[in-house]
């Protein structure tokens, strides 16, 4: 099969070189056709999906806990549930599940109304928040938010709900009288997490891209500051070469604030794997404690806690746990040790991975990919939400020990799907257990980098991090087509270049594969409900579909939008030249990317240069290469937007 | 019976006499570069509380607690900056706070410090070049040199309006007015337009003189196609142009020129109403304002520069000059907003603060 594909490509290759050399388009589009057929049939025949595919495995309903909220007085444990669409109620003491709650859509954020008689879920791909009454343990209401509500915050007086939406990257203003939502704050890229901060009076608000900035420039995010008083954004505090932030803590004196955040080194090639040159594990510290903003690393000289994911604060400020979503263990924090080493310190010393060992107390071990964590009111407990596990870790907040593990019931049976997600997420692969998959694919999407991955010098080969959604039928991967299927996408690939560490067994490289191949589309909101199209979207779909300028010429076919852009996935799957190369590139031949949610995954181009959805044409298509667009009016080139926006 | 009835009366006359006669008195302090603006060509003025901003030829001021901040673009901002230093117009979204603001290279975002910045090139925004901006819920209206452009906050999507689908003839937009239910077009050369928010349809109101310079039939229409501001307000449209400024209610116009009101010119570069009676009017030859019955024009006095303050009935006459101490820094207005009782104005050279005197300005009787 190995040699098979070096043939293809090497057909490929000769393809595209004799197009270089002045072959008529007619016999290149001949070859290609010819090529095109072969390569299908070999991919298909290498891609084979794993049985849940074609329907002949019956897929588990996994739980997938991700956050907690605990009762004021600690007896039950609220479970958010994003895989089973619930909310498992659980008693704290016993763990034992007392029932569940039906909410909306990949649920992903809790918190409970100050009285604690409801419950305000996130439905991430439902756009709503379910309105939960305890007492009665059923939905009671459903309020409409941004696009991909995450986080979840109730004012201090219960009359205002604040929901960070991810997708639309704005903060969610509701009136819980009305149940109307009556403003969106702007707030960063992936907007995801928010804090409430002691006094009631900010709420803090993380985001888990970064936000857009000149392209190959260290990347940047920001806490959106909202006051209640006010429901304004009234600070922006920067968070400098961080991309990827999650969720933050207050601490009960009002004085400090965490945030758990990646710092990614994507500006430098990846070959500096060995020196911790791919991810710094840290938190971003800010309040009265700490003064102006302070990064401090949770990682180790030798050893790396990747993902650092939830975080809180015992109510006496002694402690601070952190979970690590890809190395299945939680960071215990002595505060007064942290706050001790940051005044000593003073400059920064986010990249002094020797610094850890000032105010680590503890590595905990726990399940996998532990995310949301909770405190007992009393801070003697904390509970931990391992996501791919289906359980809860009970740890006690003295001895930094896992008292015991609380099972939410979920399916028995741990399938190729599960084992290749916790293969997805876990950092163990990587050397020193850096980082794995789900660093840059956060969520399984992406993070918004460009990435200089190839060993070929700084700059060169810049590449754009691409959505996994819905990938079969899209191959080959990787932005030149290098990688003819998934197998090789992920294996040899990532365990030699990425991780340079053990590999994956040929089983749980068919459970990565399965995995991903799994990851289906998201919900796309820019298309009507009642399935038709607004009037801009039917003209950029002719203008999509257009086989003549407008002055009548008629377009070669090779370079009308529906030609690359062609099929289910809108890709031929081949490798092409629009004339999108920089001179860093080694080759300006691109593999056609797939279209399907396009709107989510800016920004564009192989190496990420466009910004936005616009700048592919106004600025990266002088010579109508990358189909002909310089024909077209600048309203015609919003209504092609708006078309590409609904596929 | 007939004491109640003398009491009455008596009440009524002093009240509508008061209502009529008395106009509002300033004093004035006037900021420069040398006070710290950024640029003397002052564009555009927005008041947002205790802050205010000044949209200048160089530069965006943001004037608070007494200190003066500039925003300019930086090339070598890690983040996005403002989109060209020539800031033409601001607008306030009082739901969130933020700040718009058009420019000569684009439209900015200022939202608690961060700019995000729509241009051309990296948005559906019609052209760079933005004259005018208002925001209306979601949407946030702009008026560009090729056209009208509304931006849904929510949803990130662009519509675009000009020759090919509304009554829009010109191209060139230079002011808007957004509220709920209607939105207001002035085109420079084009007339006014308007936009039913409910219908979305357009709607063109033109100069029954058609583009001749003459007044033949006043009161019948628009004044003049060459129209440059327009500010809806109580249901009433304001338009300012270069030959005049009009009113509309909806069924009738009224029509305002140098020669039978008190407006100091005919040239006109901005007008904002206070509501259905009261207007502001931002002229090449000072400040103006109409109660409704009579006029005052606030300005250094042409040629001798020294502080003037007069006051007309309706139809300019009856002038009366009122001493006063100061004057706003230039006689070419470009931009009034208002601060509770206080006024800030645009001008061609400097910012001007009017804060508003206990003491009025009484109206010569007729």
């Amino acid at each position: 099969m190995a040699a098979s594909e070096s043939k293809l490509e090497a057909s490929i290759s000769r393809v595209c070189r004799g197009r270089e050399q002045g072959l008529s388009n007619a016999i290149f589009v001949k070859v290609l056709r010819a090529v095109a057929v072969l390569m299908l049939t070999l991919l298909a025949i290498a891609a084979k999906p794993a049985p849940h595919q074609s329907g002949a495995m019956v897929k588990e309903r996994y739980l997938s806990p991700l956050e907690i909220a605990v009762s004021p007085d600690g007896r039950l444990l609220y479970v958010v549930c994003g895989d089973s669409d619930e909310v498992r109620i659980v008693e704290a003491d016993s763990g034992k599940v007392l029932g569940n709650v039906a909410v909306g859509h990949v649920p992903r954020g809790i918190v409970l109304s100050p009285d604690a008689r409801r419950a305000y879920v996130t439905n991430a791909w439902s756009d709503t928040v379910s309105v939960i009454d305890l007492a009665a343990r059923q939905v009671i209401q459903t309020l409409h938010t941004g696009f991909e509500p995450t986080g979840v915050v109730v004012d201090r007086s219960g009359t205002t709900l604040y929901v960070a939406n991810r997708l639309s990257s704005d903060v969610s203003v509701i009136d819980l009288g009305s149940g109307q939502e009556i403003k969106r704050l702007l707030a960063g890229r992936g907007a995801s997490y928010l804090a409430l901060s002691a006094d009631g009076r900010s709420i803090y608000c993380t985001h888990i891209y970064p936000n857009a900035g000149p392209h190959r420039t260290q990347p940047n995010s920001e806490i959106t500051v909202i006051d209640t008083a006010t429901r304004r954004v009234v600070d922006r505090k920067p968070l400098h070469n961080v991309a990827g932030v999650f969720h933050a803590a207050a601490s009960a004196d009002g004085k400090l604030v965490a945030v758990a955040q990646l710092r990614p080194k994507n500006l430098i090639p990846l070959a500096h794997v060995e020196h911790g040159a791919v991810f710094g594990d840290s938190l971003t510290l800010f309040g009265e404690d700490v003064g102006d903003t302070a990064q401090i690393p949770i990682d180790e000289l030798d050893r790396y806690y990747a993902l650092p994911w939830g975080v809180v604060i015992t109510p006496d400020k002694s402690k601070m746990f952190l979970t690590t979503a890809g190395s299945q263990s939680v960071t215990a924090i002595d505060t007064g040790r942290l706050l001790k080493t940051i005044r000593a310190r003073r400059k920064s010393f986010a990249n002094d991975l020797s610094a850890s060992a000032e105010y680590v107390s503890a590595r905990i071990p726990v399940g996998h990919n532990p995310r949301g964590l909770a405190l007992s009111p009393d801070g003697r407990r904390l509970y931990v939400a391992n996501r791919l596990d289906d359980t809860l870790s009970v740890i006690d907040t003295k001895t930094e020990k896992v008292l015991s593990t609380i099972d939410l019931d979920g399916p028995r049976n741990i399938d190729a799907l599960r084992r290749g997600e916790r293969l997805f997420y876990t950092a163990e692969f990587s050397f020193q257990g850096q980082f794995g998959c789900s660093n840059c694919h956060i969520d399984a999407t992406i993070d918004g980098l460009e990435w200089d991955l190839e060993p070929d010098g700084f700059g060169k080969d810049i590449v754009d991090n691409r959505s996994l959604e819905n990938l079969a039928g899209t191959e080959p991967f990787k932005w030149n087509g290098g990688n003819p299927d998934m197998p090789t996408e992920c294996g040899p690939r990532t365990e030699k270049f990425f991780f340079r560490s053990q590999s994956f067994t040929q089983q749980q490289l068919t459970d990565v594969v399965t995995f991903v191949y799994s990851l289906p589309y998201r919900p796309n909101r820019y298309r009507l409900a009642n399935g038709e199209m607004t009037a801009a979207q039917e003209r950029g779909k002719v203008i999509f579909e257009r086989t003549t300028t407008k002055k009548g010429s008629a377009i070669a076919e090779a370079n009308q939008c529906g030609y690359c852009h062609s099929g289910p996935k809108y890709t031929n799957q081949r490798q092409i030249d629009v004339g999108t190369g920089k001179d860093t590139d080694r080759s300006p031949v691109i593999d056609v990317p797939q279209l399907p949610n396009v709107a989510y995954s800016a920004p564009y181009l192989h190496d990420g240069s466009a910004k936005s959805l616009e700048e592919i044409w106004t600025i990266y298509n002088p010579k109508d290469t990358h189909g002909v667009t310089n024909d077209l009016t600048k309203d015609e080139l919003n209504d092609l937007i708006e078309y590409l926006k609904t596929l | 019976m007939k004491t109640t009835l003398w009491f009455g009366l008596a009440l009524l006359a002093i009240a509508s006499m008061g209502a009529a006669q008395d106009m509002p008195m300033f004093r004035w302090e006037n900021f420069t570069t040398v006070n710290g603006l950024p640029d003397n060509h002052v564009y555009s003025v927005l008041v947002d509380g205790n802050r205010i901003w000044a949209g200048t030829d160089n530069g965006l001021g943001l004037l608070e607690n007494g200190k003066w901040k500039v925003f300019r673009p930086d090339p070598q901002a890690k983040e996005q900056s403002l989109a060209h230093q020539a800031v033409l117009s601001l607008a306030l979204d009082k739901n969130t706070g933020d700040v718009w603001a058009g420019t000569m290279g684009g439209l900015s975002r200022i939202s608690a410090g961060r700019i995000d910045t729509y241009t051309q090139l990296n948005s559906g925004l019609s052209n760079d070049i933005v004259y005018g901006v208002s925001v209306q819920g979601d949407d946030v209206w702009t008026a560009t040199a090729a056209g009208a452009s509304r931006l849904n906050t929510r949803t990130g999507q662009w519509s675009l309006y000009n020759a090919f689908n509304t009554p829009m003839f010109e191209i060139w937009t230079y002011g808007v007015s957004a509220a709920a239910d209607k939105v207001y077009y002035a085109v420079w050369g084009g007339g006014l337009l308007e936009y039913d928010q409910k219908t979305e349809r357009w709607k063109d109101y033109n100069d029954p003189d058609g583009e001749t310079e003459m007044v033949l039939m006043k009161d019948q229409g628009l004044i003049h196609e060459i129209t440059t501001s327009v500010s809806y307000v109580d249901k009433i449209v304001w338009v300012a142009t270069y030959f005049g400024a009009s009113r509309y209610d909806g069924r009738y116009w009224h029509n305002f020129l140098q020669k039978d009101s008190g407006l100091p010119s005919n040239f006109l570069n901005q007008i904002k109403g206070v509501d259905a009676d009261r207007a502001w009017f931002s002229t090449d030859k000072g400040l103006a304002y109409f109660d409704g019955t009579n006029w005052a024009v606030y300005r250094p006095a042409l040629g001798a520069h020294k502080p003037e303050l007069y006051v007309t009935d309706e139809a300019g006459k009856n002038k009366k000059e009122i001493p006063v101490q100061t004057a706003p820094s230039h006689n070419y207005i470009l931009g009034v907003d208002f601060q509770g009782d206080d006024l800030w104005v645009a001008t061609g050279h400097g910012l001007s603060h009017g804060i508003r005197q206990k003491s009025s300005a009484v109206v010569a009787k007729k």
